[in-house]
């Protein structure tokens, strides 16, 4: 795997945003199951000290762009730069753990699978035990723990033989938010310690934490950039309202009471009020142009969950 | 911090317990805890894992009888009747997959005794070709379960999740129904895991250890709550410097964040490894009020 993957005749991509020293990722990506395109011309980097987020709903391909980084799937086109399997870490979306073993069993496990023996594995495991606040429960079967604990085992699993690369699908996903803050410790202290980290997640304000973010939805690429780039490439402007503003048509939508609206020109009419954006307006903006790119007569398609999905 | 359950409220709410308590042989899991949910108001219930969420929303639902105290569904115990006027939806979404979306609203419109035509909502936008719904997008699943759950107008919706897993235009247009089963009058229970759900409720419910841990709006709930953030030229050695010292900190960004808002203590830290940052101590997120909320005590 330490030599790009590359495809005959596959484009160089276009590099999103800043590019410093981004070290392992996936460029122009394209990848297929069958006749089905999971994702297409998807770029997405991380380097070592640098965490990544792919961001997007159900079927946006957040999983197909980790596994074809971990070199699960064969992509159609792009390349992809990612260590030696063994200075990889994956959790994929799931349990990522084995049920049947123990928490003591999954790691020994885990460890011999890396060769790792002797005294420093073992207190490797101890510490991360004792991080992810699962040393109480070291004889347990993996299968019986909730999920954000066996969410926070199969992290330590990963984490066993400090990776350069580490690539983790929906970590958080289901867990409550006490266990969210362990496992981002976590993951921040893997970075810190100098590895590379790409993590999917279906929320934005998770999204938000990371240096650079890459937007995906039904296969496609519909932002990147750090986040507050992102947020401060967005046209237009966005205005808040007690009321749905009537001239906004389809460019309005909820938060909380009040409403917010795009205005693509930026001139904001008469009794808006104008109001900074945040990521989440920047990326529904986004998904409002590409809909509307994509022609009025096709309706309103969603984002890839509203109606179709791939594209 | 705003009103409890009770009081002035007593009376109109269309969901409610007071002072619910809930056993399991030793184990109390739902402790003294009240809650209401007014017409037109969406409240979300938020809580860690083991603070009692579920077990709470079920004993609302009346498939689970308190140890003591009492729960109210339109002024009486739960019961089918009342039940008739429950619009919920599971996380699992609560549809047949193997039935086509039409399908599945035809059965749930039979159970509930409606013979008419909902054409010109949502499901005309669903378009299935009558696949079976277990192989449409999550996006579209979730809407055909909110067709299902509003079909017989509730006036009481119970949302478990409501938006997991779904985009962000998906989700800001699953929150615009929800709204509007709000302006027309529905009482709304959310329980969620997830910040930018918990963000779109008029008030939340806070639980831990089983006992409501604090109640209020947004602004009230993160109220005082406080963040340090640091700025470091290299983040890395900010981060071990006060992971060392044991201090409970994130990412945001390139920045560091540490719910709690002790400047000093994290000067300190910084200062005993040379480690040169800027320092701002800013109001806390939502999620860093929470946390620190739901920890178990």
């Amino acid at each position: 795997m330490s030599a790009p993957a590359t495809a005959p005749g596959a484009a160089p991509g276009a590099r999103p945003g800043r590019a410093e020293g981004r070290a392992w990722g996936v460029r122009d990506l394209t990848v297929r199951y069958g006749r089905r395109t999971a994702v297409e011309h998807v770029t997405v980097e991380t380097a070592p000290g640098t965490v990544t987020a792919v961001v997007g709903g159900d079927g946006a391909g957040k999983t197909t762009v980790l596994r074809a980084l971990v070199g699960a799937v064969r992509p159609a086109g792009g390349t992809v730069t990612a260590p030696d399997r063994r200075r990889l870490g994956y959790v994929s979306a799931g349990p990522g753990v084995y049920p049947d073993l123990t928490v003591d069993g999954n790691l020994a496990f885990v460890a011999g699978a890396y060769g790792l023996t002797g005294a420093a594995a073992r207190e490797r495991a101890a510490e991360l035990l004792a991080r992810t606040g699962l040393t109480g429960a070291r004889g347990r079967l993996a299968g019986q723990l909730s999920g954000g604990m066996r969410r926070k085992l199969a992290l330590a699993c990963a984490l066993l033989h400090e990776p350069d690369l580490l690539a983790l699908d929906e970590p958080t996903t289901g867990v409550d938010p006490v266990s969210r803050a362990e496992l981002w410790g976590l993951l921040t202290r893997a970075a810190a310690a100098g590895a590379a980290v790409l993590l999917s997640t279906t929320y934005l304000d998770e999204a938000e934490r990371t240096a650079f973010v890459v937007v995906l939805d039904g296969g496609g690429q519909l932002a990147a950039g750090p986040p507050d780039e992102v947020v401060a490439r967005m046209p237009g402007a966005i205005v808040e309202a007690a009321e749905r503003p009537a001239w906004a048509g389809d460019h309005a939508w909820r938060r909380g009471r009040a409403w917010r609206a795009w205005v693509p020109d930026g001139v904001v009419p008469a009794g808006a009020a104008r109001v900074p954006p945040r990521l989440d307006d920047a990326v529904v903006v986004a998904a409002l142009r590409r809909d509307g790119a994509a022609g009025a007569g096709a309706g309103a398609a969603g984002d890839g969950n509203g109606a179709g999905g791939g594209r | 911090m705003t009103a409890t359950a009770g009081s002035d409220r007593a009376g109109r709410a269309v969901l409610e317990a007071v002072g619910v308590t809930k056993r399991f042989g030793r184990v109390t899991a739902v402790d003294r805890a009240s809650i209401a949910v007014m017409p037109g108001e969406v409240v979300g219930l938020l809580g860690a894992n083991g603070a009692g969420k579920t077990t709470l929303v079920r004993m609302l639902l009346g498939l689970l009888r308190p140890s003591a105290g009492e729960v109210r569904m339109f002024g009486s115990a739960p019961s089918l009747e009342t039940r008739r006027r429950l619009g919920y939806v599971p996380q699992g979404r609560g549809l047949y997959d193997d039935l086509s979306a039409r399908e599945n609203l035809a059965f749930v419109d039979a159970a509930f005794g409606l013979r008419r035509d909902r054409r010109g909502s949502a499901r005309a936008s669903v378009g299935d070709g009558g696949r079976p719904v277990g192989e449409l997008p999550l996006g579209v699943q979730r809407r055909v379960a909110f067709e299902a759950a509003l079909g017989h107008d509730p006036d009481l919706l119970v949302l478990d999740e409501p938006t997991s897993g779904v985009g962000p235009l998906s989700r800001a247009r699953l929150w615009d129904t929800i709204r509007e089963a709000a302006e027309a009058g529905a009482a709304v229970l959310v329980t969620t895991h997830h910040m930018d759900e918990a963000e779109q409720c008029d008030r939340l419910v806070v639980m831990a250890d089983g006992r409501v841990r604090v109640e209020g709006e947004l602004d009230a709930i993160v109220g005082g709550e406080q963040a340090v953030e640091v700025r470091a030229d290299r983040w890395e050695d900010a981060f071990a410097a006060l992971d060392d010292a044991g201090l409970r900190l994130t990412l945001s960004g390139r920045a560091l964040r540490l719910p709690g808002g002790d400047a000093d203590r994290v000067r300190r830290a910084l200062a005993d490894r040379g480690v040169r940052a800027d320092l701002a101590v800013v109001p806390a997120t939502l999620e860093e009020a929470f946390v620190r909320l739901a920890a178990p005590v």
